[in-house]
């Protein structure tokens, strides 16, 4: 278990609103489960807010729960009980989750967590002095054969190297982040047994 | 060695096409109106003879399950429910069934939830895998296109997929929590009974099977229980994805029969041990919940539910964690507690305490800054957990750190005295 809360009151934005883009699909979204069971819809819909908004706010929560008629420590609940919500603000180009159980441990992801400290931040969810980056360690990302690996965002780079690292972390600095490839960065091109390049 | 013809994913690299057409072209899809005529309870019968044991872990009998589902139900839908909440360290063939053979799955829903009586199936995707889910999105939608799916298909029989998503929590892979967090509460699992068959999703009846379970479902049928049920040994039969990760040549996925000898699969597909057999330390045969098995043990080992049932451990998902003697097997094991630690859901007191407990024991052993007589102590902790919570996460967590402790206690005596001689330096 981990104890999380919202981030502090001089962080946290007085209003919410969904863009008419993601209100008309936020509809759609709730229609697709049963009458009288719009709840079901409260992952999908705060998930979309961090998108949105990048992380979870108070205002959002209260806005997700009148949208669904929940009451609002219903789904402060959610969004502290999933890990995968933001409850503070990270880095805007970048957010990286480096897996850290044991197989990416073995082979290697500790090194990782040093390139991110080093380039970063020595403490994770904290961004760096520009505000563009932020890491942290998360639990098994379900990607152990191409480990170790990290996600950025919506994107997963596996079978890593710590320089590998360091130029993808360079490039999304930049601004540069999409020009990267996603995926196995050795060559490889997905989970099959692979002999090396040439 | 299981032959290619034999193989039921046969594009699970992604190498092929992975549209619906390209699906088609491998054989999804076929006759599905001919296997569906055929009627529930030869669908379930047929499951039951092929002898497929779920993939999720703990093996119980699909057709057995389904064959769970009130027939005749009162004004309740019936639901099916599909567990993509693949999670466990070690474990990622889910992830390419959802990426690179989607049909496979697509095709298994509908079949299963003609056979249960549900015109609904909810396909629950751990909230990571987002490019997963949306090649899954984008498969239904064709098949709704294509009038594999709705309310008017080709097969006759009417079926809706939602694609529902997590947020990261490990134990939404429990069934009971994951019905709760599709009802849009905290992943805390139920009590059982009432088991979901009765009182599911919604408090209707609902069946919750593994994605690998549903997605061999139609080649079975398609082709025979028998045929299914001649690869691998008694007990043990069909296909299966392996996952091999850690201290190999190649880490990879493999679809083979169950049974084949844990050195020929190594050997074969991921490469050898790195740095040789000689190198190896010890396996966690199954996913991170399995004890692990020292390497003298591994070596006759058949990868099967019982082979590694002989070996005090369990076969879990098929996920294999390698490690070989540069691996610190305390600081390994640790690793896994603090993944518990973080993924227990608070509910049950001996897990939310007792995951905790073992973790900070754990990481003082890395050191080597603890008692012998702590030794003791953390194995009394774990079995304090283990069955004495809801679900069973704090065995899960509990097993690991038991198989530590059967191995490795050497080792961890041997820190201890070093630790303890160079104390006062």
């Amino acid at each position: 278990m981990s104890v999380r809360r919202l981030a502090d009151e001089t962080l946290q934005p007085k209003k919410f609103f969904f863009s008419s883009r993601n209100l008309v699909w936020a509809e759609k979204t709730i229609a697709q489960y049963p009458k009288n069971r719009e709840q079901s819809a409260v992952i999908p819909l705060l998930m979309r807010v961090q998108e949105q908004e990048g992380w979870i706010t108070r205002a959002s929560i209260e806005y997700v729960a009148t949208m669904l008629s929940m009451s609002y420590i219903r789904v402060l609940e959610i969004a502290t009980f999933y890990t995968q919500f933001h409850l503070r603000p990270l880095g805007t180009r970048a957010h990286i989750q480096v897996c850290g159980t044991t197989p990416c441990m073995l082979r290697g992801a500790e090194e990782l967590k040093k390139v991110c400290k080093k380039r970063i931040n020595g403490e994770p969810l904290i961004t760096n002095a520009e505000g563009t980056l932020s890491w942290e360690e998360v639990e098994c990302l379900g990607a152990c054969v191409n480990a170790p690996m990290v996600m950025i965002f919506k994107d997963t780079y596996e079978d890593l190297t710590p320089s590998r690292l360091e130029e993808i972390i360079v490039l999304f600095e930049e601004g540069l982040g999409e020009s990267v490839p996603v995926g196995p960065q050795n060559g490889r091109f997905s989970s099959e047994p692979w002999m090396g390049e040439g | 060695m299981l032959a290619d013809r034999d193989r039921i994913f046969t594009n699970i690299y992604g190498f092929k096409d992975k549209s619906l057409k390209g699906a088609m072209a491998r054989g999804c899809w076929d006759e599905t109106k001919a296997i569906l005529s055929k009627g529930p309870e030869w669908i379930i019968n047929e499951i039951k003879a092929s002898g497929l044991r779920g993939r999720g872990g703990a093996g119980f009998p699909t057709g057995m399950k389904w064959s769970f589902m009130p027939k005749k139900s009162d004004d309740r839908p019936n639901y099916l429910v599909v567990n993509a909440d693949e999670s466990e360290p070690g474990t990622c063939k889910d992830r390419d069934i959802l990426r690179h053979d989607p049909h496979t799955l697509i095709e298994g829903c509908v079949i299963a939830s003609f056979a249960m009586g549900a015109h609904v199936a909810f396909i629950y995707v751990r909230g990571e895998f987002i490019r997963e889910r949306e090649a899954l999105q984008f498969a239904i939608d064709e098949c709704y296109a294509a009038r594999f799916l709705g309310k008017n298909t080709i097969h006759g029989h009417m079926c809706d997929i939602v694609v529902h998503h997590g947020a990261g929590a490990y134990i939404c892979g429990e069934e009971t929590a994951l019905l709760e967090s599709l009802e849009g509460k905290k992943g805390q699992p139920r009590l059982k009974p009432p088991f979901p068959a009765n009182i599911g999703l919604y408090g209707c009846p609902t069946t919750v099977n593994n994605v690998e379970s549903i997605a061999v479902a139609p080649t079975i049928l398609r082709r025979g229980a028998v045929w299914f049920s001649s690869i691998g040994r008694p007990n043990n039969v069909g296909t299966k994805l392996f996952m091999i990760s850690g201290h190999v040549n190649r880490p990879c996925l493999i679809e083979e029969e169950l049974g084949i000898s844990f050195p020929e699969l190594i050997e074969r597909y991921a490469g050898g041990i790195r740095g040789g057999w000689d190198n190896l330390l010890a396996v966690i045969p199954g996913g991170a919940s399995c004890p692990l098995v020292r390497a003298d043990d591994m070596m006759d080992t058949l990868m099967d539910f019982d082979g590694l049932r002989q070996v005090n451990s369990s076969f879990g998902t098929g996920g294999l964690i390698i490690m070989d003697k540069s691996t610190d097997i305390i600081k390994a094991i640790w690793r896994i507690s603090v993944f518990f630690k973080h993924e227990s859901c608070g509910q049950c007191t001996p897990c939310r305490e007792g995951t905790g407990w073992m973790m900070r024991i754990l990481a003082r052993m890395v050191e080597g800054c603890a008692q012998k007589q702590e030794i003791d102590l953390l194995f009394e902790v774990s079995k304090q957990i283990e069955g004495h919570t809801i679900c069973a996460l704090g065995d899960a967590a509990a097993w690991p750190v038991q198989g530590l402790i059967r191995n490795f206690r050497y080792d961890i005596e041997k820190r201890i005295d070093t630790y303890t001689r160079h104390a006062d330096k």
